[in-house]
Formats: structure tokens, sequence, C-alpha cells
């Protein structure tokens, strides 16, 4: 399976070039790719219910971080869809974008995307699939992101990453304590972090259960744009329309879809996922339902719609009982056919007529026969009318809210209310453009080319075909996906037909009334327009895509002025923030330890000794008083002077000789640099001064404490023994100080002596470079 | 007579963090040249205080006398002098440099001309 996910990032890196020699023919010869791949995963039907083929590949074994793959009904489900919407999008794009320069970035984006998709849904392994889930999200940032010329394009595309990824942090951490769950319940290495292992342990008994499914929750619903984190997926719309058509059916928001539906055998099955999982479904898919039928661009009312539908999708899945699940699988597969063929006849509308705007457009059936014919067979299924797969899957999720043990009667209107804002939805993007006068935008429009009709009708026939047939779809895949979710073995027997008993009769009720009041709805649509319209944007100003932007706007605003804070540009603040933050730090447990150190004085100092520390104290604090140049020079040569007698007394002869040496070259340097420059004067005020020095006191009595605090260390006597044994009888030295220098840690010493070459570079090259910036030399 | 070092560390660090603290670069310069000592010396007192018995064999022995000084901490605080030569000497002519292109070593007013 690895091969799969190989050869289409493979391909991304190869598409630019072939579209720079094929042209337009590139989408054609790319979508062999996942055209093959496609093929590839049909020839391993059918899948069994329970049954799972994995592959492993080893990655970072000490982290428990493996590439284990694993078909079984659910993943194969997504593999196909993935791969063949994802061939016939490549074939729509080289279309779409013929003779753009941006066609080969555009492809290259698509292929990276689906090769990022195949690797989550096939991956088993926790790590991994976080890996492929950010993947997904920076690629589809690309891919929003295409016309980045255009401001508001970058803000989407830049919005859409930093939900879905704000999300990912989130969902890493899940991850991460479900690692830590699954090692406290057992599993070791990889095994704690691969989802199949998940399943058999009883992780909601454990403390970090309710963190772990929070986290989740929220990753998996910022991905699939589940209120209050939808406001991306709209926007997104910028993105030209294959990406659209991708992003919306089997993939990028499927990504939230497939983990809940992944992780359900392992998390699900417990109040709390149901608690979670359930209203944000429910508000979803009534919200977004609802404002969907208040937009007039085609592709922000199918945007809107689909987030609806992922709405009842991940209120299916909090369910959680086998005919919720059932229901998920249908609608799942359902709404990735139709969907992907509305987007593309949504982007066929805009070439064809020159806009998306379904009060504008009208009377398009005779001028874009093929389009309009693949949209009403798609749109059909969106209103889930018989014969549609579409259908198969309303009435399943009429049934399961019919049926429920605890049955909500307010569930079942969020529901019924839900499917007719859909059918009217479906109606105003479907049937709108297309009946009605030809007067308008229609008399100048064209059908399109052949590579863009191939998708939608396959797509469309897929719906129609599969709902006539749905026996074949749960035999081959769909009892294995609902397995797969269900955690327990569910053998679907799917029907358009479901005969005549109390609940059917209920459930064909229920639909029945969608249709016709979603028929009405639509009939009243050019009159509700406007004033859901207006009623939405109010809503807007207070939403959470508002709370986003205010919050966006702050970070930038916030992190301005902390940085104009903290980067004054004075040197004497960065000494200062530096000097502060380490007295804080390291005072108090210097202070804590010094009733431990070794008595301070044990013998009383003897008098010459003491009388040259009080010279370097003084000389140093003159050095820092004297207000003359040449006064100040000679009170730190005294300093340096009186260290070196302090290094021979304590028997340090080389440190004695080589500090009397630098200090007589400082003092000559400083001297004949000095002399040149301006007289020291007094520059800051008094409390200023007064300030600086209780700084530096702080600072000075810190380093005295650490001082003190080190006498107390006992170093490793072993290196010092060694070199002392063996400075005469190995390296024939007699001074051990100079042997370790120059012997044993020589290459220490060469590294020295690059270091003060370079000093020498530098000042020779700041001598030279003088005269070019400074004037006269 | 680690305690009486340790005090004349802290003094030294001290007026080097006041001068650092100046508005005037040639005071930095004096300020590293302080530190740069009170860092040696912090570490030099850190192996131990021996007095007059240096790390030295003699000329008839194979090993130095015992309880010789800790050779280890003379050899870091030997290359640390020299090192901090080199820093002193660069930031010497690089404050001569800075001084005559900006015409004057308040580092206050160099940000002002920088605006």
């Amino acid at each position: 399976m690895l091969w799969t996910i190989l050869l289409l990032f493979g391909l991304a890196a190869a598409a630019p070039l072939v579209a720079k020699f094929a042209k337009g023919a590139s989408g054609w010869l790319l979508a062999a790719g996942p055209a093959a791949i496609l093929f590839a995963y049909l020839a391993q039907l059918p899948i069994l219910p329970g049954e799972s083929r994995s592959e492993v590949w080893e990655w970072v074994p000490g982290l428990g971080v493996e590439l284990r793959f694993v078909l079984d009904g659910l993943s194969a489900t997504f593999t196909l869809l993935i791969t063949g919407i994802g061939a016939l999008v490549l074939v729509y794009a080289g279309g779409y974008m013929a003779g753009k320069a941006k066609l080969g970035q555009l492809l290259s984006y698509l292929l990276l995307f689906l090769g990022s998709m195949l690797g989550l849904v096939l991956s088993d392994n926790t790590i991994a699939l976080f890996v492929f889930w950010e993947l997904t999200s920076i690629s589809s940032y690309l891919l929003i992101g295409l016309d980045h010329e255009r401001e508001s394009v970058r803000s989407a595309a830049l919005k859409a990453l930093l939900v879905t990824g704000g999300g990912g942090l989130l969902l890493l951490g899940g991850f991460v304590l479900l690692g830590i769950a699954a090692g406290d319940l057992g599993l070791k290495g990889a095994d704690a972090f691969s989802i199949s292992a998940l399943a058999d342990l009883d992780l909601s008994a454990h403390g970090l259960y309710p963190a772990i499914m929070v986290l989740v929750a929220i990753g998996a619903f910022t991905k699939s744009a589940q209120a209050p984190f939808h406001f991306w997926l709209p926007q997104a719309m910028a993105a030209p329309t294959p990406v659209s058509a991708l992003l919306h059916s089997a993939t990028m928001v499927k990504a939230g879809i497939f983990l809940l539906a992944r992780l359900h055998p392992a998390l699900g099955g417990t109040d709390l996922w149901t608690a979670l999982l359930v209203p944000v479904g429910a508000v979803t898919m009534l919200g977004a339902a609802i404002t969907a039928l208040g937009q007039r661009d085609k592709k922000r009312i199918l945007a809107y719609s689909t987030v609806s539908v992922l709405g009842i999708l991940v209120t299916l899945l909090g369910a959680g009982t086998v005919v919720a699940i059932e229901a998920a699988v249908v609608l799942l597969v359902a709404h990735a056919f139709y969907k992907a063929a509305l987007f593309m006849v949504a982007g066929n509308v805009d070439h064809g007529a020159g806009t998306r705007d379904v009060t504008l457009l009208s009377g398009l059936r005779k001028a874009m026969p093929f389009t309009f014919a693949a949209g009403a067979v798609a749109a059909l299924s969106m209103a889930g009318a018989p014969p549609m797969f579409g259908f198969v899957g309303k009435e399943l999720f009429y049934g399961k809210l019919v049926t429920a043990e605890a049955r909500s009667t307010l569930l079942i209107l969020v529901a019924v209310a839900t499917n007719v804002a859909l059918v009217a939805a479906a109606l105003l993007v479907a049937l709108r453009p297309f009946v009605g006068s030809s007067a308008g935008v229609a008399k100048n429009a064209h059908e399109v080319s052949a590579p863009m009709l191939v998708g939608p009708l396959i797509l469309a026939a897929a719906g129609l075909f599969v709902g006539l047939f749905p026996d074949v779809f749960d035999a081959t895949l769909g009892s294995a996906m609902a397995t797969a979710i269900a955690g327990q073995r569910v053998d679907m027997h799917l029907a358009l037909w479901h005969g005549l008993n109390p609940t059917a009769l209920g459930v064909m009720g229920l639909s029945a009334a969608t249709l016709v009041l979603g028929a009405m709805v639509y009939h009243r649509t050019r009159r509700l327009l406007a004033p859901l319209a207006e009623a939405l944007s109010r809503l807007r100003a207070i939403g959470p895509e508002t709370w986003y932007e205010k919050g966006l706007a702050g970070l930038v605003t916030g992190s301005d002025r902390v940085t104009r804070g903290i980067q004054t540009g004075y040197l004497r603040h960065y000494v200062l923030a530096v000097v502060v933050a380490a007295v804080v730090l390291a005072a108090p447990p210097l202070l804590r330890s010094l009733p431990g150190a070794a008595p301070l004085f044990p013998e009383a100092p003897r008098p010459h000794e003491a009388l040259l520390v009080a010279v370097a104290a003084a000389s140093a604090v003159a050095a820092m008083v004297l207000r003359s140049r040449t006064a100040a020079i000679a009170a730190l040569g005294a300093t340096g002077a009186v260290i070196a007698m302090l290094f021979l007394l304590f028997s340090a002869p080389d440190l004695s000789i080589t500090q009397i040496m630098v200090e007589t070259l400082s003092v000559i340097l400083l001297v004949l640099v000095l002399s040149r420059l301006p007289r020291l004067v007094t520059r800051s005020s008094r409390s200023r001064r007064i300030a600086d020095l209780a700084v530096a006191t702080l600072a000075g009595g810190t380093m005295a404490l650490l001082a003190i605090a080190a006498t107390t260390v006992s170093l490793d006597p072993e290196a010092a023994r060694f070199f002392a044994a063996a400075s005469y009888t190995e390296a024939q030295g007699r001074n051990v100080v100079n042997v370790v220098l120059v012997d044993f840690r020589a290459l220490d010493t060469m590294g020295e002596i690059f270091v003060v070459a370079a000093a020498g570079f530098g000042i020779h090259a700041l001598l030279r470079l003088a005269p070019e910036t400074g004037g006269a030399a | 007579m680690a305690g009486l070092l340790a005090i004349l560390v802290g003094v030294l660090f001290g007026a080097g963090v006041y001068l650092l603290l100046r508005r005037s670069l040639i005071r930095l310069i004096f300020g590293l040249a302080l530190i740069s000592h009170a860092v040696n010396l912090l570490v030099f007192t850190t192996g131990g205080l021996v007095r007059g018995n240096p790390p030295l064999v003699p000329p008839e022995a194979q090993v130095p006398p015992a309880g010789h000084a800790d050779p280890i901490p003379q050899a870091l605080v030997l290359t640390a002098i020299v090192i901090g030569f080199g820093l002193l000497a660069f930031t010497c002519v690089l404050v001569k440099q800075v001084v005559k292109t900006l015409g004057t070593d308040d580092t206050d007013s160099m940000r002002a001309n920088e605006e």
C-alpha cells in the first residue's frame, strides 16, 4: 500500500514538468496514476466484514512510530473514493485550467493532496496518521491559495490552515494522551499507537479518557467544519473549482468524519461520545442547511450544504448504533458522488455562462445539455429522491431516528428541516440555472469541453447505479465498512423498497413530506433570499468567524507591542534583562544552598592575601567610577596585575605569567586606542545611576554566592589524577598545565588559536575598512 | 580565603555589570574586561585553593608532589585569559571605528542617528 502513496507523491513532483510539455493532455496523463491505484484497490474487492489486510514499515521504532497500513472496509471505501474522484478531478482540472500558467502547480498540489489523504485513511498508527493529517492541511492551504495574488484568497487559505492546523495540534495532544493511556493498559511500543490494537482496550475507564475524547473531537470538528469551526470551509471557495470538488467530496472535510469513524470502536459507545457529537452535529446540519439557502453563489450554496451533510454524519456517528452507522456509510458514499458532481457542474456553469450567481442564471438547458443532465441526476441524489443512493441514505437516516430507543422529536424535526433545506438547495443549484427563460446570460452560454463533462457524468451515473443496485455495494464494501466502524459484525441489506410495515411507512411519509416541503421552499426562495441573507449577515457579526478575525488581528497587534516593548534597541535594556533574569532565577536556590556550604573563613585570612584582595577590589571600583580615561585604564591594569599575583600565590605560575603579559598588552592597547576617543562624561541621571548600582550589586552578590556554592562542589579527581600521572611519563612534560594544553587537549588549544586569529583578522579588516565608510583614515 | 576571593569575584562582576549599563561605549570595554576577570577567578577558585604547590613535576620525580593544585581549572583559565584578550582587542578596535564613523560613543544618540 505504501507504493500507492509514494506514486502519488512522485507524480506530484513530476506534475509541473508534465504540464509544461503535455499541456492540455496533462490532466489525462496524470490521472492515469490515481486511476491505476483505483483499479489496484478494486482488484482487492470484495472485502468481507471484519477482514483487514495490513502492511508494516518501520519508521521511528524508538518512539513507537511505524507506517502500519490497514486495508479494511472503511479505508478501502475511502481509498476508492479518493483515487476515483481524484482521477476525475485531475481530468477536470486539466480542462478547467487549460492554457493557464498555473495548471502544473494545481495538478501538483492536487496529487500531493491525494497522496496525503490516501496515507491518512490507510494509516493505523496514530502518529503516522497525524503526519498525513497535517500534510492534507498543508496541501489544502496550497490549493486554496493557488491565486495568491488576491488578498482575499490569501486570507481564506490562511484561515483554513489556522483552523485545521490548530485543531491538528489538539488532535496530536489527544493522540499522545491516547498512547499514554494505552501504555497504562498494557500496550507496548508501537502497539500503544496502533488504532486497531486500541479497540480491545477499555479506554473509557481510564482517567485520561475525557481529555482524549475532547481533543480528538475538536480535531475532527475543525477538519470537518463543524460548528463553531465551520467558517473556514465556505471561505475556501476562493479555490478553483476542481479544488472545491475535491475538498468537499471524498476528502479533506471527510477526514474528520473518517477519524471519528476509525476511532469509534476504540473511543465510542460512551455517554461522552454521544454528548459531544450529537449536539454539535445537529446544530451544524440545521444551521448550515438554512445558511445555504441564503447564498447566491452556487459554490457557496454547495459548500454550506456540505457542512450540513457533515453535521448529519457526525450526528449519526455520535448516535453510534448499528442503524445509524449504516446510514452514515450510505450517506457518506452518496454524498461523495453527488457533491463532487455538483461542484464540477457549478464549475461548468461558471465556465459556460460566466457567472455562478443563481439569481442571474436561467435557461441554460439547451446550451449546456450534458451539464444539465449530470447536475439533475446528482441533485436528485442530494435531495434524497428515489432511485438515487442519496435516497437510500436518507431513508436509513430517518429510519434510525424513528426507531431509536430514546426517540427524540426534536432530533426528528431538526433532521426533517435540514433535509427540506437540502432539497431546496439541490433544486436551487441544479434546476434554477437550467430552466426558465433563456434570454439572459444563457444567450452567450456554451457547453464545456469533454474533460469537464467526464467527471460529473460518471459520478452522477455512479450515484444512480449504486442507488439502483445497493446490494452490490453492501456485499463488496458496505458491510465491511459498517463493521469496521461499529467494531462488531454488521450485515447490511440495502434496498430501495422496504415493503409495507409501520416503520417503513412512517419513514416514507417523512421522505415524501420532505420532498414536498423542499419544493415549496424552493419556490419561495426568490422572496426568502433577501431577508435570509440579511439576517445571516447580522448573525455573522457575532459569530465565530468574527471572533477568529478579531483574535487574529489582536495576535498581530499584541505581538507587535510585545516585540517593541522587549526589543528597545538599547544595549543596556538587554543587559538589564539578562542580569535581572539571572539574578531572579539563580539567587534563591543559591541562598538556600548557603547553610550547607563550607565555613567561609575556616582560618583567618593571611594579611598579605587580604591586602591583595582589597587592592584588587578597590581598583575595580576605581575603574568603575573614575572619569579620567588614563586613570581608569591604570586602575583596570592594577586589577589585572593583582589578580596575577593571586594566581601566583595559589600555585598557578603559568596563569600568573600569562595574565601579566596579557594585562600589559591590554593596557598598551587601551591607552593607544582610547587616547583618540572622546573623554568620559557622565550622561545618566543620578537616580538612573543609583538604580543601576543596585542591579549591579545584586548581580555581584549573586556571583559571590555562586563562587561560595562552587567551593562545596567536589570535582571528580580522576581527570586531575590522570593528567598529573601521565604528564611526565607519557608526554615527557614537567609542567602539567602546559602538557594539558598542548598535548592532551591540543585540539581545544588549536580552536583557541583560531579564535584569536579570527579576532586578529577582524581587527585588521575593521582598520582597513575605515577609510571607505568613515571618511579620512 | 575562598570566602575573600568569592567576595572579590562579586565586586569585579558587579562593577563590570554597572559599566555595561552605561551609555558610553568606552565604559563598556572596561566592563567586559572586569567581567572576564571575575569569571576567570570564579573558575580558578572552583578548583580549590592550594598554596605553594603548583602542578609541576620536580626534576627527579615522575609525578608532581602530593597535594599539588588541580591543573584542569588552570588550563581552562589560561585559555580563557587568552580568548578574553582577543575579545578585548577586537572590541577596542570596533568601538574606535564606531566612534570615528558616528562621531560619538553615546549609545543612545547612535540609536537616534539610525532612525
